[in-house]
């Protein structure tokens, strides 16, 4: 019973991607395909009770911070910005981390172009919980 | 509307439809209609006897069912010769119910949810809010789990280190949501205590009072943890450490040491002491010993070794601690806490800051950072 976040990546990681055609040189249908494999994967994850939620993050991101009264906000910068990584994320609650690693392997599977599995990085990170009643 | 006594009915009622041979399913189809007619008929009739009132109302609800579905008819002939439903028997069902809902083909998570369901009487939503998911999701997880239930029968008793497991699971789960899982789970192994005479549900039970009565101390205002050698004594709550001294000496008494009767045996030595200083150590390392004899759990070692330091210095503590595994959880906090006690505030300090990168939770993880600051900000000086 922990929760994971699943972060999915648009980028590749350290490996030569296996099948890294863009998104956008799919054919509609992989596109489809693509899009039903995830809905599937959630739907049968609220089937189990292990689905908790998952959002779609677009990719523009804006970097803000405090800067001292009546200065703006600043908006961009040399950051490592998750908008070039992360494409969506979903939250999933399982009961062991090797059920969870499971879960990412198959999601990473999504098909792309070609019908072909894209092997996307799936980045898998344990939420921090609630103190538990014995801490002593 | 008295809900908790409607709560704390249904599962006795709901044992008493399942041990009548009702499928789980349509048993708790039945009980829960006849909760909605005992909301609505109650507070202007209300019954004398309300648990047989609702058996009653959920055997014809069910028969109804039965009825209306012309493939139970062969269920409907054998219901007919049954006797009438007369008054209820007490634990004796609901103990069935315990063993069904930590069954050992459900996962844990599910047997903590259909336990809580079933036995507890909560409601999804409740369950769903105490466990931080989505009411669907657990709608889910309990469906499931009463589908894996649903063929199985009541010929053999159950295993009841399971049952105690999976309460201990319930017990841990903190404090999140409207419900008070720690609470609830003293009142089920409450109830179970009550219906089974087993040394070790005496031991769980003794385990959750003594951890419960420390619990208003354990956390400041500010919501941070207060280690136990920090916290005051005097908001401990005294009834329940009395209660559950007694308790587990019944049960210990009876010669059948367990795991969960030695663990509360550390509980008790602590509680009983009038101030951190003046703990029992040495007893408490020979608890430890006696219950790594019965589990051999690396955890039990790792705990031990904080015991050993208290007893015989933080370099004996280190000496035991070497003995452990170092991937386990909160070794490293364990390492640095001896080490600052044995005079080594500079490694104490780094190894403070890398606990808390480990740590699983952020109440854990801000108490080790401020240890690490405390430390870091008296080299400075």
């Amino acid at each position: 019973m922990a929760k994971y976040l699943l972060l999915k990546h648009y980028r590749g990681g350290p490996a030569a991607a296996v099948n890294d055609v863009p998104m956008d040189q799919w054919t509609p249908a992989e596109i489809s395909a693509h899009m039903q494999y995830m809905r599937d994967f959630a739907a049968r994850l609220e089937g189990t009770g292990e689905f908790v939620d998952g959002q779609a993050l677009a990719p523009e991101g804006t970097f803000v911070r405090y800067d001292g009264e009546g200065r703006p906000p600043v908006t961009d910068g040399p950051f490592a910005e998750t908008k070039d990584l992360i494409a969506g994320w979903m939250v999933i609650d399982v009961d062991s981390y090797d059920r969870a690693v499971e879960l990412a392997g198959e999601l990473s599977a999504a098909p792309g172009a070609g019908g072909k599995p894209i092997h996307e990085w799936l980045e898998l990170r344990p939420f921090l919980s609630e103190p538990p009643t014995i801490t002593e | 509307m008295d809900e908790t006594l409607l709560r704390s009915l249904t599962p006795s009622v709901l044992g008493i439809l399942v041990r009548r041979g009702i499928d789980f399913a349509a048993a708790e189809d039945a009980v829960q209609d006849a909760l909605v007619e005992a909301v609505r008929v109650w507070p202007s009739d209300p019954p004398r006897d309300p648990k047989g009132w609702l058996t009653t109302v959920a055997w014809r609800r069910f028969l109804d069912a039965a009825r209306a579905d012309a493939a139970r008819r062969r269920r409907e002939d054998l219901v007919d010769e049954e006797p009438t439903p007369g008054p209820a028997r007490t634990v004796d069902d609901t103990l069935q119910l315990y063993f069904l809902c930590a069954h050992p083909s459900l996962t844990p998570s599910s047997a903590v949810a259909l336990t809580l369901r079933a036995v507890g009487g909560l409601t999804t939503r409740q369950i769903a809010h105490a466990y931080l998911v989505p009411e669907a999701t657990m709608a889910q997880r309990i469906s499931r789990a009463k589908r894996t239930v649903s063929g199985l029968r009541f010929d053999r008793p159950g295993d009841v280190a399971t049952v105690l497991r999976v309460l201990y699971l319930v017990f841990n789960e903190g404090y999140s949501g409207d419900v008070d899982l720690a609470a609830e789970a003293i009142r089920l192994t409450r109830q179970l205590a009550a219906a089974i005479d087993h040394p070790e549900v005496a031991g769980l039970l003794a385990l959750m009072l003594l951890h419960h009565a420390r619990r208003a101390a354990r956390t400041a205002p500010d919501g941070s943890l207060v280690p136990l050698a920090e916290q005051d004594r005097s908001r401990w709550d005294t009834r329940s450490i009395a209660e559950g001294v007694e308790i587990l000496q019944g049960a210990l008494a009876r010669d059948q040491l367990g795991e969960f009767q030695a663990q509360a045996a550390i509980a008790a030595l602590h509680a009983d002491a009038p101030t951190a200083e003046e703990t029992d150590w040495v007893q408490i390392v020979e608890w430890y010993d006696e219950l790594a004899r019965l589990t051999d759990n690396p955890v039990v070692r790792l705990n031990r070794a904080v015991a050993v330091g208290a007893a015989d210095g933080p370099r004996a503590g280190l000496a035991a601690l070497a003995a452990v595994d170092d991937a386990l959880p909160r070794y490293t906090a364990v390492a640095a806490y001896l080490h600052e006690r044995d005079g080594d505030l500079a490694r104490a300090a780094r190894l403070y800051s890398e606990a808390a990168q480990q740590a699983p939770n952020l109440a854990e993880r801000d108490h080790l950072t401020r240890q690490a600051a405390r430390l870091n900000a008296r080299g400075r000086r």
